[in-house]
């Protein structure tokens, strides 16, 4: 929260619907996701009921288990499951077009697509999660055999729910937090977490404002609970009755029908609002550094794909090495996201400017052709003059670069009410006269940030066979049990 | 009792208009902790009014049932743990924890037929008084305990066993959600914390009466939860001193009722009638967002503070970051320049005025 998106929720109250937080897209957003509408059985850790899923709008598939507490029929749930995700990932990955040689001299490919996964809300995408923990140590062969299939899709699973946890990646998007990133409604966080009623701010039916939508979204017969936990009156007044009709029928299929159009009422109008909310984010241009983050997520598909026929299921807990390495990469894309973001798109650095740790105005005066002698050599350092309403908050020696063009370096001389001097050190060429157009001119619009990507740097790691003993030394290497494939999911 | 209740006593008992008082159990007096600001709600629940009934005769019901999917998985979980006089408890606490559990004695608290709650506190305390002096018995299920909220004694609905060992006794909470590979959902582990702790402290209050030190009443408790995706189940110790710092800190003030009755028209009272709804607007309420997940009254409470245009509906980040600014009226026009800020407020009007500039420049002048 800051005081700029207070702001924006405040309008939003005072209009009676949602205002932008955003002015271009951030999120990526596939030809063809894979939606994905589940809902588990309350009580339980993990246990599914139904899904409602497809990439076409128009033609979702019902996967149903019948009787959730009954283990061979989740697995056949999961084995069917498996069915539509591994297809949507071999359907997404498109031809492999070559990178050249590595520093290894090997051939590197990156796959031109990768596979989205699209889930209502935060809910769903925990829900994914559990189900890939729950179904990954599966085996296929021996006592508790299942379908070659369940752990695959327990291992994909996860990788998904893993890659969710990088900032800027989206491969498996939440519709609720790709809407908030946007938009700034008039209710609070705690009830944007409703997808319909988020969608009553943003995009009204006709007739009502935001808050009308809004109410209408709250009300459980009318607005069925996007899932994954559905509403405790359907769960007592019509599930249980025709899961325990489907127990009595001995597994009649009109039973299971009866069951599954139960089901499928409570999923569809979630189904429709979050197709509603994907051509809301699809009507918005993208921002111009979504095109590089989706291209990481493509190598770590590419990656994960290719290593996955050898690949060991996802260890339960990280190891010492692995979990710090995997911190400092979260840290890493975090640093880079906010920044990137920040240049896409002047309603984001409008926060930093207002926080102090960044300003625009226009060039007061310039010196594009200054020479610091000081030195053995000389070195081109012009210096600029810039006039701002701005609160800057950057001391004198802070190293900054221009939001239009992050290139170009400098560091801040002297800062002092209503305007900044800028010396300016890099991304001038490499003579001692800057390229044309390379200094901002007398009359410019600029605008100067300390957010800097990149500026955190990779670190060393030992390799994991040289855990050192204070982090409990090397591994043991993971071995396949049976009580992993025992284990009861309930 | 202390003079406290015999001066609000009537005054309480008025405010019900006769009805008997609702119980507490450990969920509402965890709730308590949640919104100590809220004069409502320390009202309403000091004098042990159904706001369960107030807030659907105001129009406000809040659907706050329960699945029977999650009820029965509860209640198939908890006594799987206690089926045979403990026995998976006490493997967990023996095997896991590697407690030395010699000899065990299990008594069962519940209810007998047709006993008062003051009759079943009896019994738990001469239990306990036994057990103390001996040090014997080992698990005490379903303990009828009493905590005094706002100087009237609130019983609590017994959901939990009391664990005696070398002396000292840990109160034993069962809940069915899971610990998968060690973790839970951190809302659900504090909320099992935030109850616990309701219970240890009632159980100190217990000691302490019955003369002996209360520190015999540990504040690890053991969370016994499901295992992964299995029934098996883990036990788990949670040390919950933060949450009885804040319970006690909150106890203490909720005694202010009798300040906040002071105030009140002396005539008062919820009685479900026409009148409710001048009532309960005539005790102060301080909404967040939070209150839905706590309080049959936060639809109320939501509604009325939207009508009033308080920024509190927003969120508690949103209020402080207008730090200060109460309604989303007066913010606005601080942020579009129609109104002069109070000096108080003059740094946060500034803010506001640059955050406004800035969303027009960006937004090309549409904001």
């Amino acid at each position: 929260m800051s005081v700029l998106s207070a702001l924006a929720r405040l309008e939003a109250v005072d209009a009676g619907r949602a205002r932008p937080l955003a002015t271009v897209r951030h999120c990526h957003l596939a030809d063809a996701p894979l939606l994905m509408v589940p809902l588990r059985l309350a009580g339980e850790a993990a246990a599914p009921l139904a899904v409602l899923l497809g990439t076409d709008r128009a033609d979702p598939a019902l996967l149903v288990v019948p009787q959730p507490r009954n283990r061979d029929l989740r697995f056949a749930f999961a084995a069917e499951l498996a069915k539509v995700v591994l297809e949507h990932v071999e359907a997404s990955r498109g031809a492999a077009e070559p990178l050249g040689p590595g520093r290894d001299g090997e051939e590197r490919v990156r796959y031109t697509g990768a596979p989205q996964i699209l889930v209502p809300n935060g809910g769903g995408a925990a829900f994914l999660r559990l189900l890939g923990r729950s179904t990954r140590f599966r085996r296929t062969e021996g006592p508790h055999a299942v379908e070659a299939a369940v752990p695959a899709l327990g291992r994909w699973l996860t990788w998904f729910a893993e890659r969710r946890d990088r900032p800027g990646s989206s491969l498996l998007l939440a519709l609720t937090d790709a809407l908030r990133l946007h938009w700034a409604t008039g209710q609070s966080a705690l009830e944007d977490a409703n997808l319909a009623a988020l969608l009553g701010w943003i995009d009204p039916p006709a007739g009502l404002d935001g808050p009308a939508a809004a109410a209408r979204a709250e009300d459980p017969l009318r607005c069925p609970p996007a899932g994954p936990a559905t509403d405790p009156t359907f769960d007592n007044e019509v599930l249980a009755p025709a899961i325990a009709a489907w127990d009595a029928s001995g597994g009649d299929p009109r039973a299971e029908a009866r069951l599954r159009a139960a089901l499928e009422s409570q999923l569809v109008p979630t189904w429709d609002a979050a197709w509603h909310a994907v051509d809301l984010l699809r009507a918005l241009p993208p921002g111009a550094s979504v095109a590089d983050r989706w291209e990481r997520d493509r190598d770590a598909f590419t990656l994960f794909h290719a290593g996955f026929a050898e690949g060991v299921p996802q260890a339960r807990r990280d190891s010492a090495v692995a979990a710090a390495r995997r911190l400092h990469r979260l840290e890493r894309a975090q640093e880079e996201y906010d920044a990137r973001r920040a240049f896409d798109d002047p309603l984001v650095m409008a926060e930093y400017r207002l926080t102090g740790q960044a300003f625009a105005g226009t060039v007061a005066e310039s010196d594009p052709t200054r020479l610091d002698e000081s030195g053995k050599r000389p070195k081109l350092r012009p210096r600029v003059r810039i006039a701002t309403p701005d609160p800057v908050r950057l001391e004198p020696g802070a190293t900054v670069c221009s939001a239009d063009r992050p290139a170009l370096k400098g560091r801040i001389v002297e800062s002092g009410a209503g305007d900044v001097l800028v010396e300016l050190t890099g991304g001038l060429g490499r003579k001692l006269v800057p390229e044309p157009g390379a200094v901002p001119a007398e009359g410019d619009r600029v605008c100067f940030t300390s957010v800097v990507p990149g500026s955190f740097g990779p670190a060393r790691f030992p390799e994991s066979a040289d855990t050192p003993w204070t982090h409990g030394g090397p591994p043991a290497e993971y071995v396949p049990t049976d009580s992993d494939a025992a284990e009861e999911w309930s | 009792m202390t003079e406290n209740t015999a001066d609000t006593a009537p005054d309480l008992d008025r405010l019900r208009a006769g009805a008997p008082p609702r119980n507490h159990d450990a969920r509402t007096i965890a709730a308590l902790t949640a919104n100590p600001g809220c004069a409502r709600r320390g009202v309403l629940d000091a004098a042990g009014v159904d706001k369960d009934a107030v807030a659907r005769h105001l129009g406000f019901g809040t659907p706050f049932g329960q699945s029977q999917f999650a009820l029965a998985r509860g209640n198939a979980f908890e006594a799987q743990v206690k089926a045979d006089g403990c026995a998976e408890l006490l493997t967990l606490l023996r095997d896991r924890l590697g407690l030395a559990v010699a000899e065990v004695f299990y008594d069962d608290l519940a209810v007998e037929d047709g006993e008062s709650r003051e009759a079943r506190h009896a019994r738990t305390r001469r239990l306990l008084a036994r057990a103390l002096d001996s040090a014997e018995g080992t698990l005490f299920d379903h303990p009828m305990l009493r905590l005094d909220i706002a100087g009237h004694p609130a019983y609590l609905e017994p959901d939990v066993i009391a664990f005696q060992l070398g002396g000292r006794f840990h109160v034993v909470e069962i809940k069915s959600f899971a610990v998968v590979d060690g973790q839970a959902e951190p809302e659900q582990v504090a909320a099992a914390a935030r109850q616990a702790a309701v219970y240890v402290l009632a159980l100190r209050r217990l000691v302490a009466e019955l003369g002996h030190d209360p520190a015999r009443v540990a504040h690890e408790i053991f969370l016994v939860c499901p295992e992964d995706f299995s029934n098996r189940p883990s036990a788990t110790p949670v040390d919950v001193r933060p949450q009885l710092a804040v319970l006690e800190r909150q106890l203490a003030r909720l005694t202010r009722v009798r300040d906040i009755l002071a105030d009140l028209p002396p005539d008062l009272s919820f009685a479900l009638d026409e009148g409710l709804g001048d009532a309960v607007r005539a005790v102060g309420a301080r909404y967040a967002p939070e209150c839905v997940s706590g309080c049959e009254m936060a639809y109320f409470c939501r509604d009325e503070a939207r009508a009033c245009g308080a920024t509190g509906v927003l969120g508690r980040g949103v209020r402080d970051d207008l730090g200060g600014v109460d309604t989303v009226g007066a913010a606005l026009a601080l942020a579009r320049g129609t109104a002069e800020p109070p000096a108080e407020l003059a740094e946060t009007a500034a803010l506001l005025r640059t955050a406004a500039r800035l969303r027009r420049e960006a937004l090309g002048g549409a904001a």
